[in-house]
C-alpha cells in the first residue's frame, strides 16, 4: 500500500460518497429521498469525470442527467403523488435473492477482470476532454450517429407525447378527472 | 419356353382380372373367365406333354428362366421353371381337374355374393400350385408352397362371417406353418451343404456320395416334416377335417386333388435324397401307415358327409406315403393321380347332394336319394367303387401296386395296409348306402324339393367318373399282358434315377394277393349292404353312441389333446404377456414417460408467472452463470 | 497534483464502476416501484459511462472514442427515460398503481 500520502484521497472520498448515495437510492422507502440521493450521486460522478480530465462530460452530465432527467422524474413523482406510505412492501426473501444475484455478478466480473489483467497505461493526452477537441471528433468521425441521435430524440418526443395523451380530452376534462380520482 | 409362361400366366391373369374387376362384371363372365384360363392352361399342357413324349432326352424338360432373384456372392437363385415328365403329370392333373371344378363352381356358388372373389382365389390357387410343381429350384417350390397355404386359408374361411369357419382356416394355416418350419430347416440345410437350391445342382450332388449320412437323414427328415404339414400326416392332420368348413369345390380341389399332394410331389422330386436315407424311409412308411389306419377308424363313425370324405383323404394320403416309404415312387404317383380322380368325384358328388338337400350335411338326415338324383347316384357309386378297389377300376390298380410294394418290403406293413383298405371299404359303403338307399329321413326339407343338379355340376361329375373308371390305364400291371404294361413307370423312370427296379414278382403271388383283396372287398360290400340296406340300420344319434364308438366319433380326442397341450399354454402365456408385460410394463413405461413430461412441463410452467422481478432476477443469474462458465472453463 | 493521479490506476475505476453497476442491478431486482426501477437503470448507465470515460483517459493516444460513447449513451438514456416515464404514467392511469408486480397479464 505505501505511504498515506500516496493514497489518492480525492478519488477515495469521491468514491465513498458515490457508493453511499447509490446505496441510499436503492434502499430508501421514500421515493423523493431516492430521487434526491440519485442527484447527489450524479454530482459525485461528475466530480469523477473532472478527475478524469473529461471536463465537457462533467458539465454535460450535470446538465442533462441531474438537470433534466431527474427533474422529469420529480415531475412524475409529484404527478402521481407518491409518498412513503404508498410504497409497496416487498418480502425479505426477494431482497435476499436480489442481493445474491447482484453480488454474484459483481464477484464474477471482478474475478474476470483479475484473470485478464489489463495492462496499465498512463494517460498522456490531457487535452482530450476539451470541448474543442471533442467537438472536432464528434463532427468528423461521429457525424452520422450525431444526426441519428437527433432523429432519435424526435421519435422519443413524439412517442412520449403520444403515449401521454388522453384520447381527445380537453384540459378541463383532465382537471375534472384528476379531481375525481383525488376524491375517490 | 413360352408355353411354361402361358401355363403359369393364364391363371395369374385370371386372378388379377377377376380380383380387380370382378365386382363389376356379370357373374357369367367371371365364372367362365376363371374356367377358361385353367382350361387353356390344360390344353397348352397337353401340347407340351405331346412334345415331351417325342423328346430326344427323356430326363430333360423345358426350362424357362424369368430373372435372377437373388445374387449374393456364391448364392444364386433364379425365378426359373422347368417342365419335365414329373411336373407335366402334376400339371395335367392340376389344370384338368381344376378346370372341371371351376365349371362346377359356376353353378354351385351361383347365389353367393362373393362369387368373383371365389373365382379369383381359385385362379390364384391354381397359379401357386403350378408354381410349386413347375419350379426349378427349392425356392420356387417354397413360394408355391406358401402360396397354396395362403389360398387354402382364404378359401377355407371364405364364408368369413362365421367365426367357426375362420377358426378352421386359421387352424389350417398354422398347422401348415408348423410343417413349413420343417421345410425351411431342410432348405437351410441344403443351402448350407451345397450352396445352391437348384434341383439339377443339388440332387446329383446328393447321390455322388460326398455328403455324410447324418446330413442326408437330417435334410430328408426336415423335408418330410414339411410334407407332413401339407399332406396331413400324423401329427399335423387335424386341420384337414376342419377345413371342410370351406365350400365343397374348395374341398374337392385343394383337399383332395392338389394341395395335399404337394407333400408327395416333394418326396418324389427329391427321390435321390430319400433313396439314400433308409431311416427316413422307415419313418415315412410307419407314419403313413399309422395315419392311414387311424383316419380310417375315425371315418367309420363320422356322420357328416364331407367329414367322412376328409378322413378318407387323410387315409389315402397315408397309403401314398406308405408307398413312398417302401420306395415305390411310381406307385405313389399313380395312386396320387387316381385318388385325384375319384376323390374329386366324390367331393363334387357330395356337393351335389348338399346342394340338393339345401345345405344339409348330416347323412342321418338323408336317405333314398337315388330316385331323385340319378346322375349323382351313379357317379357317386362309381367313385365309391373306385376308392374301395372294385376290380379293374382305377383305384383297384393303384392300390394293388402299393400293396404289392408293401408286401415286398415288409409283411407287417402289408397286413396293416390291407386292414386299412378294408376299413376304407367299410366306411365308404356305409356312407353310400345310408345316403342314397333306404327311406328319406329328413323332416325339414320336403322330398319333392330334392332335385338333380344343373349341367355345370353334372358334367364334371360324369367326366370324372369316366376318368375314375379308365384311370387304371395309366399304369397297367404286367400280368395283364407284356406289351401294355407299366406306362407310367416307364414315363417316370428317367426322372427317378434311383428307383428300385420292380423286382419281378411271380405272377402267381400277385394273383394271390389280388385275390385276397378282392375277397375282402366282396365281404365288405355284403356286410354293409346287409346292415344298411336290408336291415335299414341308421347310424345312431350322437347321444346314443356306445363308448368305443364315442372314441372314434370324437376323433380319438386328438384335437382336445392338442388343445390342452399346445393351445391352452400358449394362450395363457400370451394373455400373461398381454396383461402384465404389454399393459403394465410397456404401456406403463410409455404413459410414464408422458406423465413425466407433463410433470416437468408443469413445473416449468411456473416460471412464466408474469412477474417482472422474477424474470429480471433470472436474467441476471443466467448472465452471471454464462460469464462464470466462460471464465472458469 | 500529478503525483496523486499517478496513484490512481485503471483497476480502481473498474472496481468502482462494477460496484455501482451491481448496486443499480440490485435496485432493479429489488424495488417494485416503477419510478425507482427506472432510476436504478439510470444509475447503471452512469456506472458504465464512468468506466468508458476512465478507459478513454487511461488507454491509447488521443483516444476520444470513450468519451464519444459516453455522449451517445447519455443521448439514449435521456430518450429512454422520457418514453419510459410516459409509459409509466399511462400504466398508472389504467391501474392506479405503480407496482410492477401487478403487470402480469402475460402469464400462463
Amino acid at each position: 500500500m505505501g505511504n498515506i500520502s500516496n493514497l489518492p484521497i480525492p478519488f477515495l472520498v469521491l468514491s465513498f460518497i458515490t457508493i453511499l448515495c447509490a446505496l441510499y437510492v436503492v434502499t430508501s422507502k421514500n421515493p423523493v429521498h431516492s430521487v434526491l440521493a440519485l442527484i447527489l450521486t450524479f454530482f459525485s460522478i461528475s466530480a469523477h469525470y473532472i478527475l478524469l480530465n473529461a471536463q465537457f462530460l462533467a458539465i454535460v452530465n450535470l446538465m442533462v442527467y441531474a438537470g433534466a432527467i431527474m427533474v422529469l422524474f420529480l415531475f412524475v413523482l409529484m404527478l402521481l403523488n407518491l409518498s412513503k406510505d404508498s410504497e409497496p412492501v416487498k418480502s425479505n426473501l426477494w431482497g435476499v435473492a436480489a442481493a445474491i444475484s447482484a453480488g454474484l455478478l459483481l464477484v464474477i466480473i471482478t474475478a474476470s477482470f483479475q484473470k485478464t489483467g489489463i495492462a496499465i497505461m498512463q494517460g498522456n493526452a490531457p487535452e482530450i476532454g476539451l470541448v474543442k477537441n471533442l467537438g472536432r471528433v464528434l463532427m468528423t468521425e461521429y457525424l452520422v450517429p450525431f444526426e441519428l441521435s437527433g432523429i432519435l430524440f424526435i421519435a422519443a418526443m413524439v412517442g412520449a407525447v403520444l403515449l401521454g395523451k388522453r384520447d381527445g380530452a380537453t384540459v378541463q376534462e383532465i382537471m375534472d378527472l384528476n379531481n375525481e380520482t383525488d376524491n375517490a | 419356353m413360352n408355353s411354361i409362361g402361358l401355363i403359369l400366366g393364364l391363371p395369374l391373369a385370371g386372378f388379377l382380372i377377376n380380383g380387380i374387376f370382378g365386382k363389376n362384371l356379370p357373374k357369367s363372365i367371371v365364372g367362365w373367365l376363371g374356367t377358361f384360363t385353367v382350361l387353356a392352361s390344360f390344353v397348352i399342357a397337353l401340347g407340351v406333354f405331346n412334345d415331351l413324349r417325342h423328346s430326344a432326352i427323356p430326363s430333360e424338360g423345358f426350362h424357362l428362366k424369368l430373372f435372377t432373384f437373388l445374387n449374393i456372392e456364391s448364392f444364386n437363385v433364379d425365378f426359373s421353371f422347368t417342365l419335365d415328365r414329373l411336373s407335366i403329370m402334376m400339371t395335367l392333373i392340376i389344370t384338368g381337374i381344376g378346370s372341371l371344378i371351376h365349371l362346377y363352381s359356376i353353378a354351385y356358388m351361383h347365389e353367393d355374393e362373393g362369387f368373383y372373389k371365389f373365382f379369383a382365389y381359385l385362379n390364384l390357387f391354381i397359379f401357386n400350385m403350378l408354381m410349386l410343381v413347375l419350379g426349378a429350384n427349392f425356392l420356387m417350390l417354397f413360394f408355391g408352397w406358401e402360396g397354396v397355404g395362403l389360398c387354402s386359408y382364404l378359401l377355407i374361411g371364405f364364408w368369413y362371417k362365421n367365426a367357426e369357419y375362420g377358426k378352421a382356416a386359421r387352424k389350417a394355416f398354422i398347422m401348415n406353418r408348423i410343417g413349413d418350419l420343417g421345410l425351411l430347416m431342410g432348405l437351410f440345410l441344403i443351402f448350407h451343404q451345397y450352396q445352391s437350391l437348384d434341383y439339377n445342382v443339388v440332387l446329383p450332388k446328393m447321390s455322388n456320395g460326398s455328403t455324410s449320412q447324418s446330413m442326408l437323414t437330417a435334410i430328408s427328415m426336415c423335408l418330410f416334416v414339411g410334407a407332413m404339414g401339407k399332406s396331413a400326416q400324423i401329427p399335423l392332420y387335424t386341420w384337414l377335417p376342419d377345413a371342410m368348413a370351406g365350400p365343397t369345390p374348395v374341398s374337392a380341389l385343394i383337399h383332395a386333388a392338389t394341395m395335399v399332394t404337394a407333400g408327395v410331389y416333394l418326396v418324389v422330386r427329391c427321390e435321390a435324397l430319400f433313396y439314400l436315407s433308409p431311416i427316413t424311409n422307415n419313418v415315412i412308411m410307419w407314419v403313413g401307415l399309422a395315419t392311414s389306419i387311424m383316419a380310417a377308424l375315425i371315418g367309420l363313425k363320422q356322420n357328416d358327409i364331407k367329414k367322412v370324405l376328409a378322413y378318407s383323404t387323410v387315409s389315402q394320403l397315408g397309403l401314398m406315403f406308405v408307398a413312398l416309404g417302401c420306395g415305390a415312387y411310381t406307385a405313389a404317383m399313380f395312386h396320387l393321380a387316381t385318388h385325384a380322380f375319384f376323390k374329386a368325384l366324390l367331393f363334387l358328388g357330395s356337393g351335389s347332394v348338399i346342394h340338393a338337400m339345401h345345405h344339409e350335411q348330416d347323412i342321418r338326415q338323408m336317405g333314398g336319394l337315388k330316385s331323385k338324383m340319378p346322375i349323382t347316384y351313379i357317379t357317386f357309386l362309381i367313385g365309391t367303387l373306385a376308392i374301395t378297389g372294385f376290380p379293374f377300376l382305377s383305384g383297384f390298380f393303384s392300390k394293388d401296386e402299393i400293396l404289392i410294394a408293401a408286401f415286398e418290403h415288409n409283411k407287417i406293413v402289408y397286413v396293416l395296409a390291407v386292414i386299412s383298405a378294408t376299413i376304407t371299404g367299410l366306411y365308404m359303403f356305409r356312407m353310400f348306402f345310408v345316403t342314397f338307399h333306404g327311406k328319406y329321413r329328413n323332416h325339414h326339407h320336403s322330398f319333392d324339393k330334392v332335385h338333380e343338379s344343373p349341367w355345370q355340376m353334372s358334367l364334371p361329375l360324369m367326366l370324372l367318373a369316366v376318368l375314375s373308371v379308365l384311370g387304371g390305364l395309366l399304369n397297367l400291371p404286367s400280368y395283364l399282358g407284356n406289351n401294355i404294361s407299366m406306362k407310367l413307370s416307364h414315363w417316370l423312370a428317367p426322372i427317378l434315377p434311383m428307383a428300385e427296379s420292380h423286382a419281378e414278382m411271380s405272377h402267381n403271388t400277385e394273383f394271390m394277393l389280388i385275390g385276397l383283396v378282392v375277397l375282402l372287398f366282396v365281404l365288405v360290400v355284403l356286410y354293409t349292404r346287409n346292415k344298411y340296406v336290408s336291415k335299414n340300420a341308421v347310424p345312431e344319434e350322437d347321444a346314443l353312441t356306445p363308448s368305443t364308438g364315442k372314441v372314434l366319433a370324437n376323433k380319438f380326442y386328438i384335437d382336445e389333446l392338442y388343445e390342452m397341450v399346445f393351445v391352452k399354454p400358449l394362450e395363457m402365456l400370451s394373455s400373461l404377456v398381454d396383461n402384465f408385460i404389454d399393459s403394465k410394463l410397456i404401456g406403463g413405461l410409455i404413459s410414464g414417460i408422458s406423465k413425466i413430461l407433463v410433470f416437468i412441463s408443469g413445473l416449468n410452467k411456473k416460471i412464466q408467472n408474469g412477474n417482472i422481478e422474477y424474470y429480471l432476477t433470472f436474467m441476471v443469474l443466467a448472465l452471471a452463470l454464462f460469464l462464470g462458465f466462460n471464465l472458469f472453463f | 497534483m500529478l503525483n496523486i493521479f499517478q496513484n490512481i490506476e485503471i483497476s480502481h475505476y473498474i472496481y468502482l464502476s462494477c460496484v455501482l453497476f451491481c448496486i443499480g442491478l440490485f435496485g432493479v431486482l429489488f424495488r417494485r416501484n416503477a419510478i425507482i426501477l427506472l432510476m436504478c437503470i439510470e444509475l447503471m448507465l452512469n456506472a458504465v459511462n464512468l468506466l468508458f470515460a476512465a478507459f478513454s483517459e487511461y488507454m491509447g493516444d488521443k483516444d476520444a472514442n470513450g468519451q464519444m460513447f459516453v455522449f451517445f449513451i447519455m443521448v439514449v438514456a435521456a430518450a429512454e427515460a422520457a418514453v419510459g416515464l410516459a409509459i409509466l404514467v399511462m400504466v398508472y392511469r389504467n391501474t392506479r398503481k405503480t407496482d410492477v408486480s401487478f403487470l402480469d397479464s402475460l402469464k400462463d
